[in-house]
């Protein structure tokens, strides 16, 4: 954020008075961010997530937990094994889960199913803190969505239970909860607002969720870790002054699946790297 | 047959708003009841005394159902036990400090899971949402600009006490308002709506420059 001031300083002394000061000023730090967008999008190897993709293979294909095998005979809704495009076509819904899942809740079920883990004692603390590394579930969900880029978003969402976690989702995203009544909406359901200098997309208008959807998990400068969906999902809650939603709920799996259903037709970005 | 109705009118008015929003609500809705299990168990790590945050009180259900555009009745339910939560300060005056208004503007700190225990006093974090000062340009835009926001009002008592109720809870004049119920819902107490207030009151407060 001082970065950020200080850049609008310097541009602020350029800036002429007949503009106003305020939307020029944010006119050149939305500029300096495209540049630094645009430099990170010509050389996509300088995006430290593709060291935690890497990681992710290499864990995807390590035999692990107290059946000592790997995870790559785990469907994720292409056929055991198939990582390829799958990420593009999550969520769905599982009939051996009896639900509809993102790709870490199905991991997370893999793990359980294939490997014996009992995920109870990570789901107690699945995300990283500000620093600290993504932790090996994210990564392998990271590497699993790197398979995907370039691929357009193409979820069906079509099986009744789908339409139905789209639906819930839609509704939790108007829900205003927490002692300051925030939802999704307070922050993205209108176009070109901003948290101070941060600009906000509205994720109900497929044309602005399409953008930037399919960027996550995404490396983010300002916590300096990969961050995947189900942790941003954490974090809205979190601003929102709601507690830590359980990773692979059905709420956070519905506020996914009413997202990725607005992103319909969008890139496939991941991992992306975001402020 | 409402449904269909509906949605034959949505046809034919095309792309209008109004016939949107009728489309959207003829289709089959997901019970409020299931909703709630629902978030129980997504925030069962969360202590018992948050159990509130997630039911939310009559105003929030109705400005959640209906997407934040009350139906006229509804409006003036809200209005009015909005206007019935109104504390004031027991002396009577409703302007403190604008100095420590400025720093409470500031703070997005308070009532995070990581803000516990507190280490600081809650802020109101009007900078994330409202233009006020000149000098401060990070500053969002999800609410008006607050840009000499006395000054234009002339400084008026009646003014004045509007401002604080809009702090303390911006339904009563705004009814499913985005903004947060400072004084209602107990993010702020009521010093520091005083001294919001004189940030926005005060001839000598920085918005007023």
């Amino acid at each position: 954020m001082k970065s950020l001031r200080t850049i609008v300083a310097a541009i602020a002394l350029l800036g002429t008075a007949t503009f106003d000061r305020a939307a020029a000023q944010q006119d050149a730090v939305e500029r300096e961010l495209e540049k630094y967008r645009q430099m990170m999008k010509a050389d996509p190897w300088s995006n430290p997530a593709l060291l935690d993709a890497d990681d992710g293979e290499a864990l995807w294909k390590k035999p692990a937990g107290p059946n000592n095998v790997s995870l790559e005979k785990c469907d994720l809704g292409k056929g055991p094994g198939v990582v390829d495009g799958a990420f593009a076509a999550l969520p769905k819904y599982f009939a051996d889960a009896d639900r509809v899942m993102d790709t870490e809740t199905r991991i997370l079920w893999c793990r359980e199913k294939l490997q014996g883990i009992d995920n109870s004692e990570f789901l107690k603390n699945p995300h990283p803190g500000g620093g600290a590394r993504v932790k090996e579930v994210g990564r392998i969900a990271t590497w699993i969505a790197s398979k995907s880029a370039g691929m357009k978003f193409a979820a069906k969402l079509d099986h009744p239970k789908e339409v139905d976690a789209v639906e819930v989702g839609k509704v939790l995203f108007n829900r205003r909860m927490g002692p300051f009544d925030f939802a999704c909406t307070t922050c993205h359901a209108d176009s070109g607002k901003r948290i101070r200098l941060q600009p906000l997309p509205f994720l109900s208008k497929p044309e602005e969720a399409k953008k930037v959807v399919g960027e996550w998990p995404a490396y983010r400068v300002s916590s300096t870790h990969v961050m995947t969906m189900q942790h941003r999902v954490l974090d809205c809650f979190w601003q929102m002054r709601m507690h830590r939603v359980q990773m692979g709920s059905e709420v956070s799996n519905a506020l996914i699946a009413y997202m990725v259903k607005t992103a319909e037709g969008g890139d496939v970005a991941a991992p992306g790297m975001k402020r | 047959m409402i449904s269909k109705t509906k949605t034959i009118l949505a046809a034919v008015l095309g792309v209008s708003v109004a016939a949107t929003l009728a489309l959207a609500q003829s289709k089959p809705a997901i019970d409020p009841a299931r909703i709630d299990a629902m978030l129980k168990t997504a925030f069962k790590a969360a202590p018992a005394d948050w159990a509130g945050r997630i039911e939310g009180d009559e105003t929030m259900k109705i400005c959640s159902a209906t997407n934040n555009a009350p139906k006229a009745d509804d409006a003036k339910k809200i209005e009015a036990s909005a206007k019935a939560s109104m504390k004031y300060p027991d002396d009577g005056k409703l302007l403190g400090d604008w100095q420590k208004g400025e720093r409470i503007a500031q703070s997005g700190y308070g009532m995070r899971f990581t803000d516990y225990p507190a280490a600081n006093p809650n802020g109101g974090n009007c900078y994330a949402c409202h233009q006020m000062t000149k000098q401060e340009v990070s500053y969002g835009t999800i609410g008006p600009s607050l840009l000499e926001y006395g000054k234009i009002r002339k400084f008026t008592e009646a003014d004045t006490k509007a401002a604080y109720e809009k702090i303390y809870n911006s339904h009563a004049v705004f009814p499913c308002s985005l903004m947060p119920r400072f004084g209602l819902n107990g993010i702020l107490s009521i010093d520091q709506v005083k001294d919001l207030t004189a940030l926005l009151m005060s001839p000598d407060s920085p918005v007023n420059k």
